[in-house]
């Protein structure tokens, strides 16, 4: 188990220096700069922000300089919000984002499981066939059509929760998470359905009936960790929609985490924010693809001994 | 099959619904600013709150959004069955060196990168297709390449080659016509979620740009309005919805119809 992880730890390195390479030379090479204004600075101030943000030194010398201040978890200053380092603007908008994020994944975890169990065990009853319409709903219906529907009726027709704006009272985050968590809800109970008919299907429950075992039993014991590992591994997709669906989740609702950061710094230009963003998404999906491995791996001995490293599944 | 007919319904009315229309697509009806939706004018689907007829504006952005989904779905093929059928047919080193790359790729934040492209490089269709089919071809290419491992082995692959056949024409002739079931069946699915990633861009005004309009630029614009003219969300949304439905319900037939595992 040590060995593999300390090769999935190794194997993230080249893509965490790929996200920063892409990034930086991406944003470099994009037409305008942060100091253009629709009427220009004098020759020397310009030349004094660029000598102050080094902008003025060879690219080359500029992605060292990066990478060097990156190490030592300093994102530079915010061109735009110039009293702020980003490093700060991250860490400000960061609780805010985790906190919709990690309820909406909650969220959805919970019902995927519980819907998906229920259609699997009623396989071809009605609630089957209302389980999984309502899930193919949830994929069809983007959350960025949800989440303002959502704030018409609840907020504005029937006026029982708050449209926008975020506090610590649960009632601003309902509707937030609602929107972001549904399309998760939809593909972890069609998951869950899928596996689940598969799982019951196979010898060692056929077995566990035959002894006679209670229903909630066999689920329980010997249905569930067998059910549950393609779910495991969707996690990493999952985690890596929920984040981009945040981007727009925030920005319906108005709510003051990173995802705003992201589309304003990137609208203004503010290289060093857009950067830190992307960098801090990046390190935060590595991060959980990694994690959600090894849990895979420590269930699942098959993997941690096969030659080929396990890597998850796709999610854009 | 319900699915397909309705999905071609669709497309036909795209293609040729707005020319029923005796509006065009961005022509001001000042008489009517934000109407509802009604058979009896000339404006089906009503209008937006700048007068604009919103029957011709969700066809036309239908086709802008059904043409993306199937040009970013061809680049995606292009590059993912090349790049596949060779790292398969290969084997070895250069495919375990291949893989690896795409497993690299795997893990970057995608939709950022796109979104970088297009603030930076301004928002042309032809980027939209690139930069969308540049994303969604990982997938593709492990399919085929799981493919060509297995194909590689077969009889037929080894009189080729005894035949005198270089390693590029046994791949074109021999090994990607054998992948194609899985390659069609992924095709289908990855339609729905590119016309989504437009719509997403789109909606977030980062996509296609006036003149042009799309399924998500609509649906942005109906969002800001929905309080006093709820049909500009509705109806776009509602297109969007049975379009990705459809292509989901074909999707899934095909691939149930091609696997006899699943159910």
């Amino acid at each position: 188990m040590l060995h593999y992880t300390l090769k999935r730890l190794a194997g993230t390195i080249p893509t965490l220096f790929l996200i920063v390479t892409i990034a930086f030379f991406l944003i470099r090479l994009a037409p305008g700069g942060p100091f253009d204004r629709e009427r220009p600075v004098p020759a020397q101030i310009a030349a004094n922000l660029n000598a102050a943000y080094h902008l003025d030194e060879p690219l080359p010398m500029q992605y060292l300089h990066y990478l060097g201040n990156l190490l030592r978890g300093d994102f530079g200053p915010s061109f735009k919000y110039q009293d702020y380092t980003v490093t700060e603007l991250i860490w400000q908008g960061f609780p805010v984002s985790l906190k919709l994020g990690a309820m909406a994944m909650g969220v959805a975890l919970l019902l995927g499981v519980i819907l998906g169990t229920v259609a699997a065990l009623r396989q071809n009853h009605l609630s089957d066939y209302l389980v999984m319409t309502t899930a193919m709903t949830g994929i069809v219906v983007p959350n960025f059509v949800l989440a303002p529907v959502l704030g018409l009726v609840f907020g504005i027709h029937l006026g029982w929760l708050p449209v926008g704006g975020w506090s610590d009272a649960l009632r601003y985050s309902i509707l937030p998470v609602t929107a972001l968590a549904l399309p998760q809800v939809a593909y972890i109970a069609r998951m869950t359905r899928a596996s689940l008919i598969e799982v019951l299907q196979s010898p060692w429950i056929q077995t566990a009936r035959a002894k006679g075992l209670p229903l909630r039993r066999i689920l329980w014991r010997h249905a569930a960790p067998a059910t549950l590992l393609p779910i495991i591994s969707y996690l990493g997709p999952a985690t890596a929609a929920i984040i981009t669906g945040s981007v727009v989740v925030e920005q319906i609702f108005g709510i003051p985490g990173i995802g705003r950061y992201f589309v304003q710094g990137a609208l203004n230009r503010d290289y060093t924010l857009v950067m830190g963003v992307v960098v801090f998404y990046g390190v935060l999906i590595i991060g959980l693809n990694l994690i959600v491995d090894l849990l895979y791996a420590a269930i699942d001995p098959r993997i941690r001994h096969s030659r080929n490293t396990a890597s998850s599944q796709h999610g854009s | 099959m319900a699915g397909g007919l309705l999905l071609v319904a669709i497309a036909l009315l795209c293609l040729l619904g707005p020319l029923l229309s005796p509006w065009p697509l961005d022509e001001i009806d000042w008489d009517h600013v934000a109407t509802a939706p009604s058979l009896a004018g000339s404006h089906w689907f009503g209008t937006d709150s700048l007068g604009r007829d919103l029957f011709v504006r969700t066809l036309e952005g239908g086709r802008i959004s059904l043409m993306v989904g199937l040009v970013a779905t061809l680049v995606s093929l292009l590059i993912g069955v090349a790049y596949g059928a060779t790292a398969g047919y290969l084997g070895g080193r250069v495919d375990a060196l291949m893989m690896r790359f795409v497993d690299i790729l795997y893990a970057l934040p995608f939709m950022f990168f796109v979104i970088l492209l297009m603030v930076f490089f301004g928002r042309s269709l032809l980027l939209i297709f690139i930069a969308i089919g540049a994303v969604e071809w990982l997938t593709m290419a492990r399919i085929v390449r799981g493919q060509a491992l297995t194909i590689r082995q077969a009889a037929f692959i080894d009189a080729a080659r005894l035949a005198g056949a270089g390693p590029l024409t046994i791949i074109r002739r021999h090994v990607i016509p054998n992948t194609l079931g899985p390659v069609i069946v992924y095709a289908t699915l990855t339609v729905p979620q590119v016309i989504l990633f437009e719509s997403f861009l789109s909606f977030l005004g980062l996509g296609v740009q006036e003149p042009l309009t799309s399924w998500g630029v609509l649906i942005a614009e109906g969002a800001e309005t929905m309080e006093s003219s709820p049909w500009t969300l509705l109806i776009p949304a509602g297109f969007l919805a049975v379009t990705l439905l459809c292509l989901n319900f074909i999707g899934d037939g095909l691939r149930d119809a091609l696997d006899p595992k699943q159910r």
